[in-house]
Formats: C-alpha cells, sequence, structure tokens
C-alpha cells in the first residue's frame, strides 16, 4: 500500500491507515417477520407445509373422525399419486425456468404403449412397459432439443408437443380402450402401481410409495448433487450459467427427458389408479401439475423453489378436494379455494424474493 | 519481450452482431508473466474480444492461439478446462445459489467414497472451506457468510467472489473485465494487489479497466483498442495518461513505433 501513496495520487494513500479488520455483514434487521421471511426464503417449502398441516387440522377439526382417520388421510395420498407424480416431472422443468404442457400427454401416450405393446402384439408386460417409459424419454427428448438447440420458447414448445402426442395417441390406440379384467388376467405387471398394502386401516398403493420415493430422491438429487445444482443455475440465470461453465444445453435437455420419463412412470401409475388403459384418461394433468408446482412454491420464473413443496402443494389440492366433498359441499367450492391459493402462493413468492434486497 | 511467444493469441478476429461490427479485425498478445491492460471507450468491442479469445463468442473469422497452438473454443467451458479463467463484465453468478457453489460451478468437489462415486454428492465442507479460504485472502467477508446466497450480497462483494473464482482457478491465463467498476475504494485496492500476487505467481493477466492510475500503476503493457480493432500498444512509462485517453478516443494519432508493437 505504501506504493499507493508514492505513485503520487493521493486518495487511496489513507488506505495505509485503515482498519486491517475483515468486512463483517451483521445482520442488524431483526424481529419475527423478518426472520421469518427469512426463514422462507432458506426453506421455500415451509409455506406449502403449513398452509398443508392448517389444513388438514382444519378439516379434522370439522369432520372429526370422518376425515382425521388412517383411511381417509391415505385416501387422499391414493387420489394425488397421478398428479403428484406429474408434478414431480413439472418441477424439474419449472425449476429451468421452463414450463411442461405436454406432460399429461406424454403420461396418456406412455400408458397406451405399454398396453399396446402388450395386447396388440402380445409383446410380454416388462418389454412393453420399458418401450413405454423409453416412449416418454423419448418425447421428453424432443422437448429438450427444441428448448435448448432451437432456443425456442418452452411454452410454444410443449403446447405443441401436448397436440401432437395428444393425437399420436389416439391415432395409434384407435380411441380403444383395454379393458381392467383382461389386464388382471395376461398382464397384472401393468397394474402393480396400483398394488395394495394394508396397515392397520391405512391403505398405501405402490404409486404412493412410488410418488413420495420419487419425490425424495429428486429432493436429494437437487439439492447434493452437481446436476441438481446446475438445474437451479440454469434456471436462475442462463447466460451467467453458460459462461461459469455449466453445460446449459446437456442440462436443459436432460431435464426434459427426465420429465418424460417421470412422466411415463406416471402413466405406467395410472393404469394401476384406474384399472383400464384408456386413452381419455388424464386430460387435467398439465394444469392440475402445474397448480401444485405453484402451490408449492416453486417459482414459476425458475430457480427458486424446492421439490418437496410440490409434494405438499399436491396434498394440498387433495386435502381440500376430499375435505369438502365430506363437508357435502359443491366441488366448484374446491376450484374456488384452489384457485384463491395459487394466487397467494405467487404473492407470497414474490414477497419471500424480496429477502435478496 | 517481442521475442516471446505469446501465451494467449489472437489474430485478425471479427465478430459482427447484426450490423454492428464488434470486432474489426483485431489482434492480441498476451506475453507469459506479463499484466496487459486493455483500455478503449465503452463500446470499442473491448469486452467482445476477451470474450472471443475465452470462449464465450465464438468469432466470425480469425485465429486463437494458445501457447503457439491453435485453439477453437466453442464455449466458456472449453477455455476453462485450458486454464483460462475469465470474470466477465456481466458477472456470471447464480443469485439464488450460495457463495461456495457459485465458486465451484461446473468444477464440483464430490465426496470421497461411495457417497460421491455412487450417490455423487458434494462435498460441502470441502467446498466451502476452500471458498472461504480464498475470499479471506481477498480480505472480503467473514466466514459465517459463505453458506449466503449471492443475491444477497453487494456489488462490489459478487465482484470479490468473482475476482476470488478466477485467481483460485485460472492456470494459464487470468482475464479481469472491470473488476474494480463496482468496488469501493479498498476493495478495488485489495483487488490490485491480488493481480501483482497472480503476477508473482508467474500468471499472466488481462486486465479491462476504465481506472487510468490504476491501469498506469499495474500494467507491463497497456492495449489500446478503438472502433473494434487495437490501436496501438504501449508501455505505461513512456506515456502519460493524458496521452492514453487521446489515443483512445481519437483526439491523438498513435505514434508509429507503437503502432507496430
Ligand atoms: N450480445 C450482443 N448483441 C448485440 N450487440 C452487441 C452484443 N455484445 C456487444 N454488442 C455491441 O458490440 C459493441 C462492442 O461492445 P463491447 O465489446 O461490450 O464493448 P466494451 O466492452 O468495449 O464497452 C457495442 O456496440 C455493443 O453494442
Ligand atoms: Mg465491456
Amino acid at each position: 500500500m505504501a506504493k499507493t501513496a508514492a505513485s503520487g495520487d493521493d486518495y487511496e494513500s489513507a488506505l495505509a491507515q485503515s482498519s486491517t479488520k475483515v468486512a463483517e455483514f451483521e445482520d442488524t434487521r431483526t424481529g419475527f417477520v423478518h426472520k421469518f421471511q427469512h426463514a422462507l426464503h432458506l426453506n421455500p417449502s415451509l409455506v406449502p407445509l403449513i398452509v398443508l398441516l392448517l389444513s388438514i387440522a382444519l378439516f379434522g377439526a370439522l369432520l372429526g373422525s370422518k376425515f382425521f382417520s388412517p383411511f381417509a388421510l391415505t385416501l387422499i395420498l391414493q387420489q394425488v399419486q397421478i398428479v403428484g407424480i406429474v408434478a414431480a416431472a413439472q418441477s424439474l422443468v419449472i425449476l429451468t425456468a421452463g414450463i411442461d404442457l405436454s406432460v399429461g400427454a406424454i403420461m396418456v401416450l406412455s400408458s397406451v404403449v405399454m398396453g399396446q405393446f402388450t395386447f396388440r402384439y402380445g409383446i410380454p408386460a416388462p418389454i412393453s412397459i420399458g418401450a413405454g417409459l423409453a416412449c416418454g424419454t423419448a418425447c421428453g427428448f424432443v422437448n429438450g432439443f427444441l428448448v435448448a438447440r432451437m432456443k425456442l420458447p418452452p411454452f410454444i414448445v410443449t403446447l405443441g408437443m401436448w397436440q401432437i402426442v395428444l393425437a399420436s395417441n389416439f391415432l395409434y390406440s384407435g380411441n380403444a380402450t383395454i379393458r381392467a379384467q383382461d389386464i388382471a388376467a395376461e398382464a397384472p405387471l401393468l397394474h402393480l402401481f396400483g398394488a395394495k398394502i394394508n396397515i392397520g386401516g391405512a391403505v398405501l398403493t405402490v404409486g404412493v410409495l412410488f410418488m413420495v420415493g420419487l419425490v425424495l430422491l429428486l429432493s436429494y438429487v437437487l439439492r447434493h448433487t452437481a446436476w441438481g445444482r446446475h438445474v437451479y443455475a440454469v434456471g436462475d440465470d442462463k447466460d451467467a450459467a453458460e459462461l461459469s461453465g455449466v453445460q446449459t444445453d446437456r442440462v436443459l435437455i436432460s431435464v426434459y427427458m427426465l420429465s418424460g420419463l417421470i412422466c411415463a412412470f406416471a402413466g405406467w401409475a395410472l393404469i394401476g389408479r384406474i384399472g383400464s388403459v384408456s386413452p381419455t384418461s388424464g386430460q387435467l394433468a398439465n394444469i392440475e401439475s402445474i397448480t401444485a408446482v405453484v402451490i408449492g412454491g416453486i417459482s414459476l420464473f425458475g430457480g427458486r423453489g424446492s421439490i418437496l413443496g410440490t409434494l405438499f402443494g399436491a396434498l394440498i389440492v387433495g386435502v381440500f378436494t376430499l375435505g369438502l366433498r365430506l363437508l357435502g359441499a359443491d366441488a366448484q367450492w374446491t376450484y374456488l379455494l384452489i384457485g384463491i391459493l395459487i394466487i397467494a402462493a405467487v404473492a407470497v413468492d414474490q414477497w419471500i424474493r424480496k429477502v435478496s434486497v | 519481450m517481442e521475442q516471446q511467444q505469446p501465451i494467449l493469441q489472437g489474430k485478425n478476429l471479427v465478430k459482427r452482431y447484426g450490423r454492428v461490427t464488434a470486432l474489426d479485425h483485431c489482434d492480441f498478445e498476451l506475453y507469459p508473466g506479463e499484466i496487459l491492460a486493455v483500455i478503449g471507450d465503452n463500446g470499442a468491442g473491448k469486452s467482445t474480444l476477451i470474450k472471443a479469445v475465452s470462449g464465450a463468442v465464438v468469432p466470425d473469422a480469425g485465429e486463437v492461439f494458445l501457447e503457439g497452438k491453435r485453439v477453437n473454443f466453442s464455449s466458456p467451458l472449453d477455455a476453462r478446462e485450458h486454464g483460462i479463467e475469465t470474470v466477465y463484465q456481466q458477472l456470471a453468478m447464480s443469485p439464488a445459489l450460495s457463495i461456495a457453489d457459485n465458486m465451484f460451478m461446473g468444477r464440483e468437489l464430490r465426496k470421497p467414497g461411495i457417497m460421491g462415486k455412487w450417490l455423487r454428492q458434494l462435498d460441502r465442507p470441502a467446498m466451502e472451506a476452500f471458498a472461504r479460504e480464498k475470499l479471506n485472502e481477498l480480505g472480503l467477508m467473514t466466514i459465517q457468510n459463505i453458506r449466503q446466497a449471492v443475491e444477497t450480497l453487494s456489488g462490489g462483494q459478487r465482484q470479490g467472489v468473482a475476482v476470488a473464482r478466477a485467481a483460485a482457478f485460472g492456470s494459464k491465463v487470468i482475464i479481469l473485465d472491470e473488476p474494480t467498476a463496482a468496488l469501493g475504494v479498498k476493495e478495488s485496492r485489495r483487488v490490485l494487489e491480488l493481480i501483482n500476487d497472480v503476477k508473482s505467481r508467474g500468471q499472466p493477466i488481462v486486465l479491462i479497466s476504465h481506472n487510468m492510475p490504476h491501469v498506469f500503476e499495474i500494467a507491463d503493457r497497456i492495449h489500446i483498442h478503438r472502433l473494434g480493432k487495437r490501436l496501438c500498444v504501449i508501455r505505461p512509462q513512456d506515456y502519460s495518461m493524458n496521452d492514453a485517453v487521446a489515443f483512445m478516443t481519437g483526439a491523438k494519432e498513435p505514434p508509429q513505433e507503437a503502432l507496430a508493437a
């Protein structure tokens, strides 16, 4: 620092006397609200968790043991399993600041491939299932390629793919349903996700366990692996991620492919849930999955939120749906309340972001 | 120095953005062990030049050589794997991620053993310890901050993190595009000291800066950039700051011998 003083220009010479203490950044903002806001910033899934617990408590108080029983609570899990799995896929895509409108269509096409391969061509069920999973992954690859390499907006790409995949589904299946009895008799493996496990009144299915396991696995991967960090980095600021050495195209393509694969698993679970293979099923999956993601606190702008929040978001919808039905309310009340939750969730998201400034 | 082989060299680089020619047959040389300052008006094409030699933009024409060998960087990662570390002007950081995650972006450390090999788990403690050490070297922040998201840092602190990242990982060439623009007097001084440290390790540095006193204090040579090309290269001891600004803005013709340099 003495050198500066010698070089003549003066304003820096005072630095020689400056304190050598390293900078400290004490957080002087205190108070419960700020602490809470900060906690939410670090753990974005806290909000949906709190809402979930409150709504369970509320319906429990209103309905008593009719709602607050192992049977009813696990029924909610069964009812949300398909949306939960699809929403996990949707979360990955939304974390990259994208959106996948084709999730529902990919799910249905994959389930149709599994069914048709088994019954039309007589291919053994495990191979047909593999083909269905490959089909979903391939659809995801097309999405990812168009988004990453052709730089097309995800909304447009997946809007187009939604139509293409859904039409292919109808054309290929000839609108034919494969009956549940036939599946049970000839290819019970297709029903695997519907297999029930009874534990003292609580009824779990393989599909429910898969949903929970999938979310926990993805949560680990997103938090504790390099790929997971890259997913967030791409969603946060793609150009910055590219400049700091992330292979953004690869990350994007892998995310859309994984989304497709998860949707294909959802297709398999769908067969277990409804029993038959029906090309007209699952039409609402994309809008319901986006709803779960948003209520779960994942930002539509990408890069923020946690996949556990998505699971809570899906469960909140399930709790409201069952709770209001048991109360005998018009189903429209469910939609109305969910609409309010969506808007509230986005408002909370904006509020949490303010911690950064 | 002129007899030496440049460690990093650009020849006839051209980059057009639509009708704007950001680089117009531009040459560039960085010699081993030197601090090369690049100065020029805003929009002269300085950032585009360093992006072209560091893989962030692919030039429309021209060649880049690293240690005499022709290289074709197609991404910043490419250049980084060749030991060129760059702090870009628009600070490549992911705001929502932590300081440690950002410092190790694209070169994460994994846990030893099964956790790392099979579960591919990141070694956060090691990454955080390293990041903490590098930031302390730069005198930039205290320990408790290492896990905080980059978006909660001030502009100057962010720049400090970016500089620390480049200094920590650059093995052959370090390029700093206006690294002190958002920094206070004290932090700017630390960055200059850091640049001198890096130089004393024998590593060459490219520094883009508008701060003439800093440039004249620290640079071995000054590349003056004007209208998308190198106008001339001068030595700070041969010219005054006024001369440099006059060349840079076109107020004065550059000396003939500097044009050849
Ligand atoms: N990504 C881009 N798209 C279009 N024009 C650009 C882009 N980057 C730089 N330019 C243009 O190229 C010229 C040189 O810019 P730049 O290299 O950033 O200059 P400097 O760093 O010297 O201020 C400017 O006219 C700028 O507008
Ligand atoms: Mg610039």
